[in-house]
């Protein structure tokens, strides 16, 4: 087999995987950064957590209207808020803190989107729900994709400078400006709308994979946020393009092929990368002298 | 430099209706330069925090005289700071332009020579490019000051400024400290080090949970008043009577 039929063919012979490394390029342009921000905040479970709670809002849309990703992605974004914004109430409000309070909330909004969606659909639908179809892209999602791509973009751009801040200092933030929240509740907001990108391409479960594991690869080679942000993005982009490259050949399911050869490339971090594991077994040579700033 | 003075009205602090701060009055003068003093567990931080508006207030009421709070400069416990996040010495120095450029404006080239200059009186001159990580905790605490230098804030607020650092950079930073005073800047810096106090502060807030004495460090800090302070944090009762003034923490 020719290089060009193993690495180009798949693309140039079908719309649907084109339509699909499109979806991924665009996923790993939101997921990347927002993937970096969550494990910054240390809230890599809390992207977990919300991708489930997504779930109930996702099964309303699919029981109103069957399976159409706009009316399926309104109903998720608009549980993934609530849930976001109730366990921020709760862990101001009660001694919970805000781990406890989103693994409550998630767990109850798993529960019953799973009930909803079960009512009314067959577990071929539940299935579809909870692991997505990636090679099923239309244009119409391929549209709102690149729309929550866009929109996640522009506004981590505007938002970036306080948003760190809040971020690394929130006490000085909110000495200074006193809006840390509102930022915080963007953030939660951009999580909430990625996840439902995300949710048509690997289905709800699998969504956060494509943040998690490329952030997690980053940290492992990489230090200062730019730097972060861009081997994040390209270690989704080659997941993406690998995993469909790979599921096409082998006739695997699409999604968890991406977010295996996403978590391949992790392991390869944990081995290879400066941070990682095995460079820290390996006796290193350091400075003679410290180093000049 | 900072117009109006700072009042604590009967101001009580609590933490799930145990008070750490208890009915404390009194005034930081404008210009003043106060040590706060107490065991540990006396309420020093917390007082700090309510001051900055971080802690809700159980009763009574701070009057800032119209101070905003964005021009209130506060050093947080070094613990409280993520040493690790992958930001530059200049991008932290440069936070305390937040009054000029702040969310969204730019950072002009004056803000930046400014943050190179507050960086060189802190002693660390051309380090502006470095990953915070890769400072040691003095060298920390001093981007920290470089901060402060930059917001140029009527009233500063250190919480243990020199917990865990050598001496060299203790007397670098106790120097800017003092440079501060003179410029009738308010100071006050929650501190353990009796004899530095003693030597850099005039006022001296005594605490332990309730006042104890505020006013010269001299008197303040006798010795009867440090014996009292210790026998109070000494004894926590876990269910103690309600305060009797009618309002809902306890004593």
């Amino acid at each position: 087999m020719s290089l060009h039929a193993l690495l180009v063919a798949p693309f140039a012979d079908f719309g649907f995987m084109r339509r699909a490394l499109i979806a991924c390029f665009a996923l790993a342009l939101g997921s990347g950064p927002i993937g970096i921000l969550l494990m910054l905040r240390r809230m890599s479970l809390v992207g977990d957590a919300m991708s489930h709670a997504v779930l109930p809002g996702a099964a309303v849309g699919f029981l109103v209207s069957g399976l159409s990703l706009p009316a399926m992605g309104i109903g998720g974004v608009v549980a993934g808020l609530a849930v976001a914004l109730l366990s921020g109430l709760v862990s101001r409000s009660t001694s919970l803190r805000e781990d406890a309070s989103f693994a409550s909330f998630y767990l109850t909004s798993l529960a019953l989107g799973v009930l909803i969606v079960s009512l009314r659909g067959s577990s071929v639908d539940l299935l579809h729900v909870l692991f997505g179809s990636i090679l099923a892209i239309d244009n119409a999602a391929l549209i709102l994709v690149g729309a929550i791509t866009s929109v996640t973009l522009l506004t981590l751009a505007v938002i970036y400078r306080p948003l760190i801040a809040e971020c690394f200092d929130p006490g000085f933030l909110r000495a200074v400006s006193g809006r840390g929240h509102l930022y915080h509740l963007l953030f939660l907001l951009l999580v909430v709308l990625n996840l439902v990108a995300g949710f048509q391409a690997l289905g709800t479960l699998m969504a956060v994979g494509l943040m998690m594991l490329p952030a997690a690869v980053a940290q492992l080679w990489v230090r200062g946020m730019p730097a972060l942000f861009a081997v994040s993005i390209a270690t989704a982009c080659i997941s993406g393009y690998a995993g469909l490259v790979i599921s096409y050949h082998q006739g695997l399911a699409s999604g968890p092929t991406i977010i295996l050869v996403a978590g391949g490339l992790y392991v390869l971090s944990l081995l290879a990368a400066p941070s990682g594991a095995f460079r820290r077994l390996l006796p290193r040579r350091h400075f003679a002298k410290r180093m000049l700033p | 430099m900072s117009a109006a003075p700072i009042s604590l009205k009967n101001l009580t602090v609590a933490y799930d209706r145990h008070a750490a701060v208890h009915h404390v009055s009194g005034t930081f003068a404008p210009g003043s330069m106060t040590a706060i003093v107490g065991p540990n567990g006396a309420g020093k931080s917390t007082l700090l925090k309510a001051l900055i508006g971080e802690k809700a207030i159980a009763s009574g009421a701070i009057d800032r005289g119209g101070l905003a709070l964005a021009s209130v400069g506060y050093l947080p416990q070094v613990a409280e700071i993520d040493r690790t996040f992958p930001l530059s010495v200049a991008d932290i120095v440069l936070l305390g332009a937040w009054r000029q450029g702040g969310a969204f404006g730019q950072v002009s080239r004056a803000m930046r020579e400014r943050g190179r200059d507050a960086l060189a009186t802190v002693g660390l001159e051309g380090f502006g490019a470095r990953p915070i990580g890769s400072l040691s905790s003095g060298q920390f605490r001093r981007v920290l000051f470089a901060r402060l230098l930059l917001q140029d804030a009527e009233v500063i607020l250190l919480d243990e400024p020199f917990a865990a650092i050598d001496t060299r950079t203790t007397d670098d930073l106790l120097r800017l400290i003092d440079l501060w005073h003179t410029q009738s800047r308010t100071v006050i810096a929650v501190l353990h080090d009796f004899d530095q106090v003693r030597a850099h502060f005039p006022q001296t807030l005594l605490i332990a949970r309730e006042l104890i004495a505020w006013g010269d460090t001299a008197s303040a800090m006798s010795p009867e008043n440090l014996l009292r302070a210790r026998a109070m944090s000494e004894n926590w009762d876990e269910a103690p009577e309600f305060c009797d003034d009618g309002h809902r923490h306890v004593a």
